[in-house]
Parts: structure tokens; sequence; C-alpha cells
């Protein structure tokens, strides 16, 4: 029973996966870029809500309201004011100045923040469960996460495929000059996108916020974790994503399950066990 | 026709070859003519001049944009340690040792991250950093989690305080030196020409016999050799050693980057540059801590804005010369009517 | 034996089919031309020649050897080279320096530098030798090309469209330089839409459309066939 629930606990971490991984893959779908700075902008996005809750005495998901359209709108303003400027052709510019960004987005979370690690309340939910048998029980949040996830994902592709929005997404990053002749602005369908990326941050940030405690230098591990559950799923395939998530989730549960030391291990084998036999990942996307 | 020759050097590279060996024998002296404390910082100059000197080899020759080159410096440090606590060897002797272990355990590595592109291989490379970290985290018989110092007696075969330093400076100033040639004589030959045009045009290169798979290959085992012999080094100079020391991806590679980007990748004379000005800023900036770091990233991000080539850029850009010229010059060609 | 045999090639993106069951043997010092009209699936015959593609069915075989899976370095090893239809110089390199690489990586031993540089003399070259790639104009960087391919010491040299723009007294000397190559043993397959240049050093001719062989013959048979006639209908190429 406890390998049966260190799969199930590993299955719903894996929708948290799937959350930090989701803005990642979205950008690089649109724009073909990697945002080194993802996973300090998830925590950047945590400390936002932490900065909301503690001005309004919010409930943590309830400060989602405030901390979806600000990180959504720092995506913009990022992209249209920075990112724009250096993305196509060479790969180095964009891979420097998101370097450069995590770098001081870092600092700038400890210098305002400290180091010490903080946690957002979100009440008895936090510790409640379904209890399903004996020895299984599901967290409630755990699962709102999980949950959380794959409406996100199911939204997201819903907007791709679907509306006008996801339809210019979709011109740019096949052809951005057939995008220009439908007379779409590249530079704001990429802004358009960032925020949605940053919007997605949000909700990680918050999740991420409520279950484990953070400081300013946890993000490098999260862009990691994404990373891997977007290699894993398959370049460009947001289901394929939410597998990647999963499977990272349950090789490090099983990973703990071992030995405590070996949970990262176990996930970071697993991306390189994939990586070897699949290197498009498990669901590329065909095209 | 016959009187065709061709050229690699150009004036300004000669007079810069005279003033690098007048430079190199006063470095070398430097024992001599400089205090302890100056010492100290010498060695540490060196260490990240052979850092970005090997990263802007693989990220600016190559067009391999690795972001884990501290899995080998980190390597390379546990490497020497366990060389002492296990072999009684001499910690300077474990450098060599380091960079072959280094250059070996890169292949395997390679055959993993050599299957991402581009932005997707710098983030590979820095899992493999990660793996690296928390599978030394794990070998209790190297300290663990929280790492172990040297022995004494190992530092004692160095000799004392005064002694150790000069030698460590002296290695540290040969694995330098090292590098820097041994990165301009890869530049220089065949494989250097290679990379140029792999850099231009990668279906070209390919067409014409440029085995393109293998060069890169090549590259990162070279990076990674020397990397971990600096990484043995730098273990000796401080003397303790843990996982988030060893495996520091602020110390051994984001400042790494920086030093490169800011003074001109892809040149032999950036990372110098970069160098330079990054003890320049550390030492009159350094106690403002966490602004200091945030001043850093500022910097790269307008460098990459404004000049993406770096400060050595627009050096070359104003007066065209080169200190390290690796190109072909043909003279004595008698011009043809066409 | 032929030193090229393609063997039944065929190649899809997607729906479009641009080659679709192309077999050919070339014989060694054969000197072939390829017509056909913009689309028809010249190019990625030579892609896949070279290695550049990969067909989805069928097998290549050069000089005995089969080497559908070989990559494009390695066939270069083995002796192919080519030129681009949209010239791929090294644009931040000289002359000199894009022709070093041909000489240094391809199939020739001896000395790479002395090998360039009679090249780039033969190729008329010389005079822009120390100049950068990236500033020559278009009739020099499809010069460069060629020499580039033949600095690789080729057995097979594959020519994609070298003529085009070319001024007449430009267009003999590059025949005279081909017939040349092709005189010093060097098998040749040209694609050429100029057709009085490929007429007059072709030995045979072959014509693709909607990437399958149309016909294939000597160069008179094949310019006099109703196959090519239809295809060129009220095309400009048939000056």
């Amino acid at each position: 029973m406890e390998w049966v629930n260190a799969i199930v606990q590993g299955i719903l971490t894996g929708g948290l996966y799937a959350l930090f991984a989701a803005g990642l893959s979205l950008i690089f779908g649109v724009m073909r870029l990697v945002n080194i700075a993802h996973g300090d902008l998830i925590v950047g996005a945590a400390y936002v809500a932490l900065a909301v809750i503690s001005a309004t005495g919010l409930n943590p998901l309830a400060s989602l309201v405030i901390v979806v359209p600000v990180m959504a709108a720092i995506g913009y303003g990022l992209q249209f004011g920075l990112l724009n400027r250096v993305i196509g052709g060479n790969i180095l510019p964009p891979l420097i100045v998101t370097f450069g960004l995590s770098v001081i987005l870092q600092n700038l979370l400890l210098q305002v923040f400290s180091a010490d690690s903080r946690k957002l309340n979100a009440g008895p939910i936090e510790t409640d469960s379904l209890k399903i048998m004996p020895g299984l029980d599901v967290g409630y949040m755990p699962l709102l996460t999980f949950v959380a996830a794959v409406l996100i994902i199911a939204s997201l592709q819903f907007l791709f495929y679907k509306t006008s929005m996801g339809r210019a997404f979709r011109a740019t990053s096949d052809d951005g000059e057939i995008a220009q002749i439908m007379g779409l602005d590249n530079r704001r369908v990429f802004a358009w996108a960032m925020a949605l990326s940053l919007a997605v941050v949000a909700v990680a940030g918050v999740f991420l916020a409520i279950r484990a405690n953070f400081d300013p230098f946890m993000g490098p591990s999260r862009l990691i974790f994404g990373f891997e559950a977007v290699i894993i799923g398959g370049l460009g395939n947001l289901w394929g994503t939410l597998a990647g998530g999963v499977i990272l989730g349950v090789a490090q549960g099983l990973g703990a399950q071992i030995d405590p030391g070996w949970q990262l291990l176990a996930g970071h084998v697993a991306f390189l066990i994939i990586l070897a036999f699949r290197p498009r990942g498990l669901f590329p996307r065909i095209d | 026709m016959q009187s065709a020759t061709i050229s690699r050097s150009t004036r300004a590279s000669r007079i810069a070859a005279g003033l690098a060996v007048i430079l190199v024998v006063a470095l070398a002296a430097a024992p001599w003519w400089t205090s302890s404390a100056n010492l100290r910082l010498f060695t540490e100059f060196m260490i990240y001049l052979a850092l970005a000197s090997s990263w802007n080899l693989l990220a600016g020759y190559a067009g391999l944009i690795s972001v884990g080159q501290h899995a080998y410096v980190g390597f390379g440090g546990y490497l020497m340690f366990s060389c002492v606590l296990f072999l009684g060897l001499n910690p300077l002797y474990a450098i060599p040792i380091a960079g072959v272990l280094g250059g070996l355990i890169a292949i395997p590595v390679a055959f993993f991250v050599f299957r991402l592109k581009g932005p997707y291989f710098a983030i590979g490379t820095w899992v493999v950093a990660e793996v690296f970290r928390l599978s030394a985290a794990q070998m209790s018989s190297v300290g663990g989690g929280s790492g172990l110092s040297i022995p004494v007696s190992a530092m004692r075969a160095l000799g004392s305080k005064s002694e150790r330093e000069i030698l460590i400076y002296l290695t540290a100033f040969a694995l330098c030196i090292g590098a820097v040639v041994v990165i301009y004589l890869v530049l220089r030959s065949r494989i250097g020409l290679a990379l140029t045009a792999i850099r231009d045009n990668e279906i070209a290169s390919l067409s014409l016999g440029v085995p393109i798979g293998r060069i890169k290959l090549a590259v990162y085992v070279v990076a990674a050799a020397g990397t971990a012999m600096i990484g043995a080094l730098i273990f000796i100079t401080k003397l303790r050693i843990s996982p988030d020391a060893a495996f520091s991806v602020n110390d051994w590679t984001v400042f790494v980057i920086f030093i490169v980007v800011i003074g001109g990748i892809g040149t032999m004379e950036g990372p110098i540059i970069g160098t330079l000005l990054y003890f320049v800023l550390r030492e009159s900036l350094a106690d403002l801590g966490a602004f200091y770091l945030m001043i850093l990233g500022a910097l790269a991000i307008v460098i990459m804005l404004a000049t993406p080539n770096g400060l050595w850029g627009l050096v070359v850009k104003r007066f065209d010369f080169s200190l390290f010229p690796v190109g072909y010059r043909v003279r004595g060609l008698t011009p043809k009517s066409d | 034996m032929a030193i090229l045999e393609l063997d039944n090639l065929s190649k899809s993106y997607g729906a479009l089919a641009v080659t679709q069951d192309f077999s050919l043997a070339v014989e060694p010092g054969d000197l072939v031309g390829i017509l056909g009209p913009n689309g028809a699936g010249k190019t990625t015959l030579f892609n896949q020649i070279t290695g550049t593609v990969t067909p989805d069915a069928g097998r290549v075989r050069f000089d005995g050897q089969d080497v559908t899976a070989t990559d494009a370095s390695t066939r270069c090893h083995l002796g192919i080279a080519r030129s681009f239809q949209v010239p791929h110089p090294f644009v931040g390199m000289t002359v000199f320096e894009n022709i070093l690489v041909g000489a240094s990586f391809g199939r020739g031993g001896g000395d790479p530098r002395a090998r360039a540089l009679k090249v780039m003399e033969q190729s008329g070259m010389s005079a822009k030798a120390n100049v950068q790639a990236g500033a020559l104009t278009l009739l020099d960087r499809k010069r460069l090309e060629m020499a580039r391919a033949l600095a690789a010491d080729p057995k097979l040299l594959l020519l994609d469209e070298i003529a085009g723009g070319l001024t007449d007294s430009e267009c003999v000397s590059l025949l005279d330089t081909i017939r040349k190559v092709n005189a010093s043993g060097v098998t040749i397959i040209w694609i050429e839409h100029v057709i009085h240049a490929l007429m007059s050093v072709a030995k045979r001719l072959v014509v693709v459309d909607f990437g399958k062989k149309v016909i294939e013959g000597a160069p008179e048979e094949v310019m006099a066939s109703s196959a090519v006639k239809s295809i060129y209908m009220g095309e400009d190429a048939l000056d």
C-alpha cells in the first residue's frame, strides 16, 4: 500500500509540475523562446501573493484574482519592452537575457523578502484529505492542484485551437511572415503569449507556495522540473506536458519511497532514460 | 602564382605577441614581486580566466551553450578529494587525473545532452549538473550532503603556507596560460576552421565533409577536461568541499557566462577583458551584496541588447584588428584582370 | 559499374510527393544534365544523393557502396560534392578560407592549403582571395560554390543551377571549366534551366517532372521528344 500511495501522491504532484511546465511550453510553442527565468517568475508570483495576502488578508486561493492579472501584466510588459528585442535568429541573446533576469529576480527577492523561507496559509483545506481506503489518503490541496492543472491545460488547448487568439499564436509560430501578411503584429502576439504564460505561472506560484516552503533561490529547480515535464511529454503537446509532469512526479515519489535522498535524483534519471530512448518525448506532436 | 604565400598573423598580432610574452614572464614572476594577498587574487583571476576561456570555446565557437559546466568543476573538486583521501595522492597530482576522467565522463553525458538542441541543450546540461550534485550528496565517503575538509597532512605535503600559495599560484598560472594557448591552437587548426564554417552555415559544412557531430563532441570533451582540472585546483585553494559549493551554478556558471558575454563571446580577447572587468567590479562593488549580482545581471542584459559581441566587439568594430588572429591571408598573388 | 545508382527513391512532405519511385544509373566519367520545371523535385533529388535529406523509400548506391543511411559529411569523404542553387557561402570567412574548408575536409589528401590555392586559381577567384564571402556578388558566390566543391576533390560533382544570370562570355568560361573538370575524370550531374549551356556539354539528359523521371537519353533525342515539348510548352526556358 505504501507503494500505491507513493504512486498516487506522485501523480498528484505531477499536476504541480505540469503547472510549472505549461507556461514554458506555451511560449516555446509560439516564439521558440526558452525562458530561463521561468522558475524565478513562479517564485516571484508566490511572493506577489504573499504581499497581496499580507495587505488584504485574502485567502491565498482568493488572492489569485489579483496575482494572475498582475503577473500577466508583468509578462506583457517584459515581452514588449525587453524580450521582443532579442528573439528571432541567434539563440544566445534570449538565453543570456532571461538568464540575467533570473539572477536579478533572485537577488531582488532576497533583498526585499530576505532569505527566510515562507509559506502561504490556505486554512484547513491544506491538511484535510479524502480517505480512499486504509493507508491511502488523498489531500484536498494536491487534488485541487491536479484539477487546476487539468483545467488550465484544457483551457489552453481550447484557446490554442478554437479562438482567434489561438489562431494568431499558431500563425506566428508557424511562419512569422505569413502572420504579418494576415495583419498580425508579431510583437503584440508575443506579448500576449507571455502574458498568458505568466498568468499560468501565477497559478503555479500560488499552489507551490501553499504546498511547500519557498525562498528566493528555489526558482531554478522549478524551471528544471517544468523543462523535464515538457521534454518527457514531447515538445508542443500540452496534454503530453501533463503526462510528463505525472511521470516526473511518480518517479520522484517512487525514488523517495526507496530512500528520501533519491527523490530528486529519481526524477532526473527518469528524464534521462526517456531522453535516451525517446529523444522527442513520449508524445511528440505530429506535424 | 608560385609566389603565393599564406600568412596567419597581422602586425597588431605580432606586437601583441611580443607584449604577451613580456606579460606572461612578469606574471610567472609574480610571487617575487607582489604580496601574498595579491597572489591569492591573481590565482582567482587565473581560475576565472581559464573557466571563461573554456566556456567561450564551447558556446562562442562550437555553439554549444551549456549552463551546466559547474558539473565538471564539482566533478574535478570531488575527484581531487577522492584522490587525496583514498589514494593518499599529492593534491596537485590529482589535477591531470581530473582532466582525463572529466573528459571521459563527458562522453556519456554528451550521449544524453546532444539529443537536445539549442536552448534545450542548455537546460539539459543544467539537469546533468543537478544529477552530479545530488549524486555527490549521496556519497557518504566524501562527506555526503554536508561535505568535508581536506586533511591537514595532505596540505602539508605542499610545504609551508607561503610555499603553498606560490605553488598554487604557479599551478593556476600554468593551467590558465595552458588553456588559452590550447584553445588558440585549436582555433588555428582545421578544427577551428570547421567551427567557423559550422557557425556560418551547417548545411554547407556538412556537404563539404565537415563531421559536425564529431567536432562538437571533441570540443565538448576538451572543455569538460579543462573545466574539471580547474575544478580540482579550485578546491585545493578552498580546502573544503560540499555539494552546494562544488556544484554552485552561481559561482562556476553564472559568473563565467557573464564574464564572457560582457567581454565578447566568440573572441579570444573577450574572456580576458571580461575577467578583468569582473574583478574590478567585484573589488569595488562587493559590499553591495545582492545589488552587485543584480548589476552584473543587468550589465549582461544591456550588452546583449546594445552590443551582442561584447566590449571587445566594440573595439573590433572601430579598429578592425585581432590580437589572436585565426584566419588565413593570401599574399603575393598577382592581381588578375577579372 | 555505375558510380551512382538510385533505386526507386521516394520522398514525400505530407501529401506532397517530391520524389516518386525515381531510379537512375550514372557511369563514371559521365556528364548528365537534369531538366525540369521549377518545383519538379530536382534539388530534393540532389539532397537525397548528398545525404541532407533521407528518402522515405529506395536506395542510394555510390561507388559500389550503399550510402542510403550514410550522413552527408561521410558521403563527401567518399567523393560526393555539390554546389547549392541558393549559394551557401561561409559569410564570415574569406574566399580562400571558404575553399580551404572543402580542401581540408573533403576527400582529398595532401596539403589542403596548396590544393585550395590551386583550385582558387583554376576557378579564377584568386583576385578576391582575401575578400569576405559575405561581400561577394551573386555571380562570385556561385563561382565560390563550385570552387569549394571542387576543393573537396570529388569523384561525383553535383551542380545546381550555376549558369543562371551569367553573361555569354562568363557562360563560355564556365562551360570550359566544367568540360575540363569532367575530362579530368570527375563525373558530373548538372541541374540547369539554361538549356543551351546544358546541351553543349551534357552527354546525357534526364527530364524530371512531379518528382518522376519523364525521359532519359542522348541530349538531342530527349529535346526532340514530345514529353519535353509538352512540359516546356510556352515556357521561356526553351530559347
